[in-house]
């Protein structure tokens, strides 16, 4: 398919790069998450213009700015709520979603978990550093229990969110876990992200070298180890998904946890985008639909 | 003064006030006639206690009266609070065999209705209600038919037999009132004229639909919840995207993403809901994303009285988001122009990039009126402003092939493409930004930048200024007193200038309809040669009365105000006029009399 479409437009990292360069920190995970979005949309071909990256506020969730497509920076925990409004007015765009644990899990949770139930069609990529990074180093929804950050400098007393068994609880119809350092590994759940019919939820380990000195990228090497690897993981099996999202600590999963495609998206769900996307339709109704709207009340 | 006559219906909740209602309001339609619908009630599903004013004329009724004719009590409660208001000429129509009447006022005429021998109750348990409507229609000189047709298509899909059974009863009614009760004494007339008779949520709906709007959503609170209703049961034929999102946080961010990805976006709420929707009316002004959001004002603060009436969210709007941004806000001025004022303010937003706020309030939103069709007009001016929606469009391409989404222009407006055009990717930001759409917020934080955009965004609020009409003075222009008031009160301020008048005291009316741009100096100048204003408003601390001193210094003669839930009656500002004009106070508060 890439070699077809490479005669006429083809996608280049170089079309992808945005207007500013990234000002994370050096060595941040979310650098590794950039560079595997733009590979997998060079990989699958998809125009910048067709795609809208839409983040919340964070440090992840500046992520709209470093790539060029069409994006949008919104409000913190907001920025699922906006990419279905989106997706909804223009069903053929690509919609991703970037942000981090914080945003996405704590200020944004309820929005998490009714896009899931919604199969609100998009990519859902949670650069998850167990830390809130931009606000200088605090207790996130998923930081371990006993973890000293400045807002709890004598441990969390509170059990973290496990993001993955809640995605399964919640609808998420593709749910997969990434780390920011296995680079080709990431570009593949990301590829296959896109290309689900459906909510796809990635939650990705994107290790913050300056306020999180629990979970390094020395913490996770050893401890990773891909579903895919593994003989026999059947990833249609939902029962199996919840299991393998309870593991932690000696051995983290990542890889892809689940995935059905028997759930109809939102937006296909809805026959009032039988005739297309509600951007190209006519802002005029006709009289004949009108008028009974008004002989109705008489 | 024209002619009307006014119904009240009281009974509790889930005992059918409504449906008589229904079918009084069909009748007086369809006979040519105005009316205007109010129903006082509370927030319970069964029980309590619900009153429906329904007033007709041939001429416009612009609100409930002071005055009932008719009095249909469901219950002896209903009997117990209301009779007591009736006087001279009116009559009081009643189920004898449950509920008793009390002391009349002379000239009362009580109707009692033997229901358990007119019909079968066991059989049809509102059978009171049909006869009673019956009877009325009987009473007020409305050949039977009327009746019998609206009956036949209330109850076509229950089958024959339920319909002939109504009109049965029906029947029954109208001839024990023909026997037994005198007519009045005014029989209703009949006019060429036909109406759409509905509720201002409708009304905002079916603006929203002739505007283009394409995607709605709501979460679900009274008195705003008639607009959902409205848009989810027509959406499939009108071609709108209908949602029902978890919260008012989520409704406004996801109107936000639709709108941004081009298509005309609107939401409802009330207050407690518009509360949470602040911060993304901060993100459409920032991003310059339009959205268009109605409030449907009740009493607050808080939960506050969820059925009850208010102007109280003023303020809430005028300072809606922190920091600074340009918005507008417009009051639709009765249940007619809650329709006409949604394609206006869409081209508002569009245009100037900005959210627009409709604040109407529950005395619109659920109250109801007879509205002419050609009024509802489906093929209003639609103006899009400059939208980029394909790569060749000339509209703001800048030539040199470098799309700005923020460029700096004189007008403050920047062309505005839409995700999918090839050429004009770019970043929308909360963050502040520069033209490039390029954060300057975090690492490239600039002053000089910053205060550029600023001043981009703010010029946008002289071109919605001229954009919009300033308001004028209603009425004789040499006037004793001269009534000031916005939004929904129009019409009963109207009222009240007229009963005035009759009563040699000339009174004329300035109505604000657009709070934001108020045009203040227009105001000024309609006010100079007044002799005597007085704010009315439905609020405690006269949130509009401080709005107009602090945008213009104008100090009025005096105030009056109403905070106990209900909507002002006519009575209560001529009264109020009066007290003032006789110097006994500058704040005027009526009581209602009506206990519900």
């Amino acid at each position: 398919m890439a070699t077809a479409l490479a005669a006429t437009n083809h996608v280049a990292m170089a079309d992808l790069k945005g207007k500013v360069d990234p000002d994370w920190c050096p060595g941040c995970g979310d650098f590794g998450v950039l560079a595997a979005v733009q590979k997998a949309l060079v990989e699958l071909q998809i125009p910048n213009h067709n795609v809208v990256t839409i983040s919340g506020i964070g440090c992840s969730s500046n992520f709209p700015g470093f790539i060029n497509t069409y994006g949008m920076h919104t409000l913190h925990g907001r920025a699922l709520a906006v990419a279905t409004g989106v997706k909804l007015a223009n069903h053929e765009l690509t919609v991703l979603v970037t942000g981090g644990d914080g945003d996405g899990f704590g200020i944004g949770g309820n929005h998490f978990v009714h896009s899931m139930r919604r199969n609100v069609d998009l990519l859902y990529i949670v650069m998850d550093n167990q830390i809130y990074g931009l606000t200088t180093g605090q207790t996130s929804p998923t930081s371990r229990l006993g973890m000293k950050t400045k807002s709890m400098p004598f441990g969390s007393i509170e059990a973290p969110v496990n993001p993955i068994s809640l995605a399964l609880a919640a609808g998420a119809t593709f749910v997969a876990r990434g780390f920011s350092a296995e680079q080709k590994h990431l570009t593949e759940l990301i590829k296959q992200g896109i290309q689900h019919k459906g909510f796809s939820f990635l939650d990705v380990f994107s290790p913050c070298v300056t306020y999180n000195h629990d979970n390094t990228y020395q913490w996770f090497r050893p401890r990773v180890k891909k579903l895919e690897d593994e003989t026999g993981y059947d990833a249609s099996d939902w029962m199996g998904a919840m299991g393998k999202s309870l593991l932690w600590d000696e051995e983290i999963p990542i890889g892809k946890f689940f995935e059905r495609t028997d759930v109809p998206t939102l937006h296909g769900a809805e026959p009032v985008l039988n005739e297309g996307p509600l951007v190209h339709a006519d802002t005029r109704i006709p009289g004949e639909v009108t008028r009974p709207f008004i002989e109705e009340l008489m | 003064m024209g002619q009307r006559f006014a119904i009240g219906i009281g009974g509790a909740a889930g005992q059918g006030v409504a449906t008589p209602g229904d079918i009084f309001a069909k009748i007086f339609s369809r006979r040519g006639l105005h009316l205007n619908a109010y129903n006082a009630y509370q927030s319970i599903i069964r029980g309590g206690h619900t009153f429906l004013t329904i007033r007709t004329g041939p001429e416009k009724v612009t609100n409930m009266g002071d005055r009932l004719d008719l009095l249909i009590p469901l219950n002896q409660d209903a009997m117990d609070r209301h009779l007591g208001l009736l006087t001279d000429g009116a009559a009081c129509l009643y189920n004898s065999d449950t509920i008793s009447p009390g002391i009349a006022a002379q000239g009362v005429q009580l109707c009692p209705l033997p229901v358990s021998k007119l019909a079968d109750v066991t059989r049809n348990k509102v059978a009171q209600n049909t006869l009673a409507v019956g009877a009325g229609l009987s009473m007020m000189g409305i050949g039977f038919q009327a009746l019998e047709q609206v009956l036949t298509e209330q109850f076509k899909k229950k089958g024959e037999a339920v319909v002939s059974e109504n009109i049965t009863i029906a029947r029954a009614g109208y001839d024990y009132a023909s026997a037994n009760f005198k007519p009045f004494a005014w029989p209703l007339p009949m006019t060429a004229n036909r109406y759409a008779v509905m509720s201002g949520n409708i009304a905002m709906a079916m603006g929203g639909a002739a505007a283009g709007v394409k995607f709605y959503c709501a979460y679900p609170m009274s008195p705003s919840t008639g607009v959902l209703h409205w848009m989810a049961s027509h959406a499939r034929k009108a071609g709108i995207m209908v949602r029902q999102v978890e919260d008012e946080i989520g409704v406004v961010n996801m109107a936000i993403g639709a709108a941004h990805a081009g298509v005309r976006s609107m939401c409802a709420t009330s207050g407690g809901g518009f509360a949470l929707m602040s911060e993304g009316l901060g993100l459409s002004a920032m991003m310059e994303t339009p959205v268009v959001v109605i409030d449907c004002q009740r009493a607050g603060p808080s939960t506050g009285v969820p059925t009850k009436t208010e102007q109280g969210d003023l303020w809430q709007m005028l300072g809606a988001g922190f920091g600074d941004y340009p918005r507008a806000i417009a009051a639709p001025l009765d249940i007619g122009d809650c329709f006409k004022i949604i394609p206006e303010i869409f081209n508002i937003a569009d245009r100037f990039q900005c959210p627009g706020i409709v604040l109407c309030d529950l005395l619109l939103s659920e109250g109801r009126l007879s509205v002419d069709p050609k009024d509802l007009d489906f093929g209003a001016v639609i103006d899009r402003g400059e939208l980029i929606t394909d790569a060749s469009s000339a509209s703001g391409a800048n030539g040199d092939g470098a799309y700005k989404r923020y460029k700096i222009t004189e007008s403050g407006i920047s062309p505005r493409a839409i995700p999918g055009v090839p050429g004009h990717t770019h970043t929308a930001a909360s963050d502040e930004h520069d033209e490039d759409g390029v954060l300057i917020s975090d690492e490239f934080t600039n002053p000089a930048k910053r205060r550029a955009m600023m001043e981009k965004r703010m010029r946008k609020v002289t071109g919605i200024e001229a954009a919009v009409p300033p308001p004028v003075l209603w009425g004789t222009g040499d006037a004793d007193v001269t009534l000031i008031g916005w939004g929904s009160t129009k019409g009963v301020i109207e009222e009240a200038c007229e009963i005035l008048t009759e009563q040699g005291i000339s009174a004329n009316q300035l109505q604000v309809r657009w709070l934001v741009p108020l045009h203040g100096d227009a105001i000024l100048d309609s006010l100079k040669h007044a002799r005597r204003t007085i704010i009315v408003e439905n609020n405690y601390s006269g949130q509009f009365a401080r709005y107009l001193r602090s945008e213009t210094s104008f100090v009025p003669d005096g105030y009056i105000r109403k905070y106990d839930g209900e909507p002002f009656m006519p009575h209560h500002i001529v009264e109020a006029v009066k007290e003032q004009l006789g110097g006994k106070s500058r704040l005027s508060v009526p009581a209602h009399e009506i206990m519900v």
